[in-house]
């Protein structure tokens, strides 16, 4: 809401510069964004053109001889409309205008003091100026008086503030509502609205009727202004809607415009002689055709409210009239339309037709009252400056409630919420202030009351008018307390609670912990993806999530695995050359399963280049770096010898590497996959894993507990084995602690070798086995009798052959 | 027979002391003390003496075969000294060269800042409790205090899924259902951080950013306590001594409403870029918890009250890390992951 200050100026006085008055209203709660001048320009002085020769040296500047009141100036000008006898405005050596600064010239040979300037130089918005302005230079009444300031003579020396106001306060849509907030803050009074207007003999009820066929709208009425003459607005109403952002147009829509500004309450005119004596609003029929003002034919469902000639739809209530019976400029008779439509309504329909300035004032709601208001404003303009002819009566339809709301409240509460001792003499002055009434002990207080004589009332009811429809509990009125009162010596203290310890989620914090100490960078990764790789790396039965309404095609669809955001980063970096890369990331993936959504809790991470660095020490993550990862993670979560890497056909997503991936199994379940990228889809060596956290922590883990150890000397022994190449560790390991007994303490794979003096489809393992008891120190022959049944074990099962 | 003992002694210190190496140290004992050295051989000798003169010569070998052995051992360890000195020089190495190591880890700054939020809350009673991203709009809006049509739903666009649901706008989702979680309907102090969607995407916003909620509710409570409970925070957070405004406002969910500016941390309130020449920055939305927000959770407005308070985290981290750019959030450069692996102290 753009407000002008010389507008606001008409109901409420203002003793403070611009600024400090957008201060002040922040401070009761309504931001700006900008406040200043309407028209920023300095050195400015109307002057006539005496004389305007071509320039010799050019086809289109002109040098002129321009009377400024106390001289006579040479000024080159490339305007096509400068010409002798021009008033003009000139911007003098030294001016500021928004973009330029006016210097003394020369300009091919003539010298030039001075530039003669249009309203675009001076800054206003192109919506506003005329074509003139828009090519040449802004023409000034044959009577402009040389030597004055031009700005001031135009009435455009206003200022504005830009308020970013808050959704509550639709009353702040309207001047009148601003000068009952500004009223408040300086403690002023507000000054009446003129609505004094003659009216003929007629009555507008003999041959115009209005019939209200719905719940959606409280209140329409309706009056006749005949015989207006279209033209111009004088220069107040063009002034004052261009510093409130509204283009004029002519007076009969500008006036439209400036009432609605003023009261808040939209209005909309109709030629009154292409409707057919009638108005119905009612909702539209599913389908039913419109061509609205702008040309566009529209077809509207019945959650529309329109308004009809009695057959068919003739406008968009709230959002936009009909082509067919707008103003032209051959209108003579205007019906004007006061009324108010549901703002739940008039929002929906808006959202898809038009926000306008009209509909956003119904969204927010409006008080009554105004809507009587507002058609006598509209009928007081019409007869001043259109020259209209008001019709005697009113056609309306009135359900509205148009009543103050009466709302109790103590002193104690408004103490109590605001955390204040304020006196009650000085909670009575906000009201007071807001022009709000005050009940005590049923009598309407006339705020005289002493401190003493309030001393036993501990309630009372405050009387809000209609206007403020914002207000309508308790808390709300301390709220307005607090923004009038002011709430800066409030003294912070602390909730009186009883002592505890408060609770977090300490596993995910050890899990990042965990992962940080393993040396992964911890990523934040956008959850939306694309539909194509939301389901990377998952092989299940639910459906991806899709958004109704995405922003870019990029980014339509809610993960299903961290892992195609982790890919995102991945090829974020290799773009900027950051070839060591090892990130991990704990957060949500989203699934939709018979109609219901849901989440998982998941980590994942992606690894590739070097892991380890150093000179000659390098190593480049390869399956088993991150694999090593994930046997850290899981064994700091407790789940040590729970765990194991399988691999099941058919269940192995398609973008890890068929012969370097696995599914990772904690008590023989499948809670995550381990593998590397498939090469289709990355062709460097990029590692992944990924893990459903809310599966796995639902596997329970005891108590961390010390585990005694023996205190008899341990023997190792090496063994290497030649077996079949498709043979796993695994199998190997599964044998060797079968055949090895209670002594067999610990088992480790030192070696993995193929190549020469091993045949072709074989490879030899080497293992380096400890033999420990807890209650003695082993023999050698124990020893070797386990070793040999080991290798017996081997050689029968496996046909491995002993590696001497 | 005893200048013969001296003698030997004497050519023996002399290759003793000539000997360049152990080797030849070694040959040295071998010939004069070994088995069949010189001076076992007197020894043997020994026999063709008178038994007066036996002790006697029998004293001199000894104390010469003492004097040389120990000759050679004092010899050795010179030797022993210059090798072990050899070998240390010759394992110098160049420790300038780069370590060995892991590749670093880090927490991303933003958790880093959360984490930093829940240990303070958490000091102070607060459980931290999360909520679903994937909300409904019952609980994103509706219990909230924004039922469906309401204009301030215009604050916050949002990434529908269904009519139903949508990627949540605010972790203030979170507060309704504390609220229904809490059976007792006693006294709540939880914090919620948490990441939220918004469609919106600039230089200055990201569509996914994070937020964390606060609610306090129970008997007598008023906005004096939120003011003291956001002191408490913003001064941990953005720094001692900062002082704080509560500027009305509007949130359908509180009542009053408070925007919360801090004075200035750049500037100290004199007024800077940061604070565009205000000398105030806005941080915090804030205010007490509307009667209707506490009657849809079950709480009874007339015996309850509460504050809660919700702030953007992705402006706390670019504040308290002097991030200029948002999209460093979530853009994921390891060379900007790298730089927030140290103990902040």
């Amino acid at each position: 809401m753009k407000l002008s200050k010389n507008f606001v100026k008409d109901y409420v006085d203002i003793d403070v510069d611009i600024k400090t008055l957008a201060e002040d209203m922040t401070k009761v709660g309504n931001e700006y964004d900008e406040a200043g001048k309407l028209i920023n320009a300095t050195k400015l002085v109307i002057g006539e053109v005496k004389e305007c020769e071509m320039h010799p040296e050019s086809d289109h500047l002109h040098v002129c001889k321009v009377d400024v009141g106390t001289e006579v100036l040479d000024i080159v000008c490339g305007a096509p409309n400068v010409r002798k006898g021009l008033k003009v405005i000139v911007a003098l050596v030294g001016a500021e205008l928004p973009e330029i600064t006016i210097k003394k010239g020369n300009i091919r040979g003539q010298e030039s003091n001075g530039m003669l300037c249009s309203m675009l130089e001076l800054g206003m918005e192109h919506k506003y100026v005329d074509e003139v302005d828009k090519t040449g230079i802004h023409e000034l009444p044959e009577d402009a008086p040389v030597g004055e300031e031009p700005i001031k003579y135009m009435g455009l020396d206003d200022e504005v503030i830009d308020f970013d106001l808050t959704a509550n306060r639709g009353d702040l849509l309207s001047i009148l509502g601003m000068a009952y907030e500004i009223s408040a803050i300086y403690d002023k009074k507000v000054k009446e609205i003129d609505l004094s207007h003659k009216e003929n003999s007629e009555d507008i009820n003999d041959t115009f009727k209005v019939e209200v066929n719905t719940d959606n709208c409280s209140i329409f009425l309706a009056r006749k202004v005949k015989n207006i003459k279209i033209g111009e607005s004088p220069a107040f109403i063009k002034n004052r809607l261009i510093a409130s952002g509204i283009r004029p147009i002519n007076n009969v829509v500008d006036i439209s415009n400036y009432v609605m500004l003023e009261t808040g309450q939209p209005l909309h005119f109709y030629d009154a002689d292409t409707l057919n004596g009638k108005i119905e609003i009612r909702m539209a029929k599913e389908g039913e055709k419109l061509t609205t003002l702008d040309n566009i034919e529209r077809t509207l469902s019945k959650e529309d409210i329109v308004i009809s000639d009695g057959e068919k739809a003739i406008g968009l209530a709230g959002v936009m009239g009909g082509l067919e019976t707008e103003i032209t400029n051959n209108t003579k008779n205007v019906i004007i339309e006061s009324a108010i439509f549901d703002g739940v309504k008039v929002r929906k329909t808006s959202k898809e037709i038009l926000r306008s300035e009209a509909s956003s004032r119904f969204e927010k709601g409006l008080d009554p009252n105004r809507t009587y208001m507002a058609i006598e404003r509209a009928c007081k303009l019409l007869e001043e400056y259109a020259k209209g002819e008001v019709v005697g009566g009113i056609a309306k339809f009135d359900n509205s409630d148009k009543e103050n709301r009466n709302i109790e409240i103590s002193f104690k509460k408004i103490n109590d919420v605001l955390g204040m001792e304020i006196d009650k003499k000085d909670v009575l002055d906000v009201f007071r202030r807001l022009s709000f009434n005050v009940i005590i002990n049923g009598k309407e207080s006339d705020f005289s009351e002493t401190e003493q004589e309030l001393e036993n009332v501990e309630e009372i009811t405050v009387s809000v008018p209609r206007r403020r429809g914002d207000i309508s509990i308790k808390e709300d009125l301390i709220e307005e307390v607090g923004r009038i009162y002011g709430v800066d010596n409030i003294v912070g203290k602390l909730p009186q609670m009883p002592l505890k310890e408060g609770s977090y989620d300490k596993v995910n914090r050890g899990i990042r912990n965990k992962m940080v100490d393993l040396g992964l960078n911890e990523t934040l990764s956008y959850i939306l993806v694309n539909d194509k790789e939301a389901k990377y790396f998952t092989k299940d039965e639910t459906e991806v999530v899709k958004l109704l309404d995405p922003m870019s095609e990029d980014r339509n669809t809610l993960r299903h695995s961290i892992l195609p955001s982790l890919l995102k980063i991945y090829e974020y970096n290799k773009a900027r050359n950051n070839k060591d890369v090892s990130i991990f990331e704990i957060g949500k993936t989203f699934y939709k399963q018979a109609e219901e959504y849901g989440e998982h809790n998941k980590i994942a991470a992606l690894m590739t280049g070097d892991f380890y660095l150093g000179v000659n020490n390098k190593k480049q993550v390869d399956f088993y770096v991150i694999k090593g990862i994930v046997e850290e993670l899981l064994d700091y979560l407790g789940y040590e010898r729970r765990y194991s890497f399988v691999v099941r056909e058919n269940q192995m997503p398609e973008e890890l590497h068929p012969g370097q991936s696995a599914l990772i199994s904690v008590n023989n379940d499948i809670v995550g996959i381990i593998g590397k990228i498939h090469p289709s889809l990355v062709k460097e060596n990029v590692y992944v894993f990924e893990i459903d956290l809310d599966k796995l922590l639902d596997k329970k883990v005891g108590k961390m507990k010390y585990k005694e150890f023996s205190k008899f000397p341990s023997v190792k022994k090496d063994l290497a084995v030649v077996v079949d190449k498709n043979i796993t560790s695994e199998d190997i390991i599964a044998l060797i602690k079968k055949a090895g007994g209670s002594s067999l303490d610990g088992i480790e794979v030192f070696d993995v070798y193929t190549g020469k003096g091993i045949d072709e489809d074989k490879k030899s393992i080497a293992y380096s086995l400890t033999f420990e008891k807890m209650d003695r120190t082993l023999t050698d022959e124990e020893i070797n009798e386990s070793l040999n049944k080991i290798i017996d074990m081997l050689e029968k099962k496996l046909g491995a052959e002993l590696r001497k | 027979m005893e200048e013969q003992i001296s003698k030997i002694k004497e050519v023996a210190v002399m290759e003793i002391n000539k000997a360049t190496d152990a080797k030849e140290l070694d040959e040295a004992r071998v010939k004069y003390l070994g088995k069949k050295g010189e001076l076992t051989a007197i020894l043997r000798g020994m026999g063709a003496l008178s038994p007066e003169e036996r002790p006697i010569i029998g004293g001199k070998v000894n104390i010469a075969r003492d004097e040389i052995e120990s000759l050679i051992k004092e010899k050795e360890a010179e030797f022993a000294k210059a090798e072990l000195e050899r070998k240390l020089k010759e394992e110098t190495i160049d420790i300038t060269l780069p370590s060995t190591k892991v590749k670093r880890g880090s927490k991303h700054p933003l958790n880093r800042i959360i984490e930093e939020v829940e240990d303070l809350f958490v000091s102070m009673g607060y459980d931290v409790v999360t909520g679903p991203e994937l909300e409904t709009d019952e609980y994103c809006f509706e219990r909230l205090n924004l039922p469906k049509g309401h204009p301030a739903r215009d604050m916050q666009d949002s990434f529908y899924i269904t009519s139903e649901y949508l990627l949540r706008t605010q972790t203030s989702a979170v507060q309704a259902r504390t609220m229904m979680a809490n059976e007792e309907k006693g006294s709540i102090r939880v914090i919620c951080p948490g990441k939220t969607y918004r469609r919106d995407d600039d230089a200055t916003h990201s569509h996914q950013f994070s937020q964390v909620e606060g609610l306090v509710i129970d008997k007598n409570i008023s906005l004096a306590d939120l003011k003291g409970t956001l002191e408490v925070f913003v001064r941990k957070m953005l720094g001692e001594n900062l002082e704080l405004r509560f500027r009305p406002s509007y949130f359908p969910f509180t009542e009053p409403s408070y925007e919360v500016d801090v004075s200035c941390f750049k500037c100290g309130g004199k007024g800077c870029n940061l604070c565009k020449q205000t000398g105030w920055i806005e941080v915090l939305g804030s205010g007490m918890v509307h009667p209707n927000v506490l009657k849809m959770g079950g709480y009874d407005p007339e015996v309850y009250s509460g504050f809660a308070f919700g702030t953007g985290l992705d402006r706390l981290a670019m504040f308290k890390y002097g991030i200029t750019d948002i999209r460093l959030l979530y853009q994921n450069d390891v060379r900007f992951l790298n730089q927030f692996d140290r103990l902040d102290r």
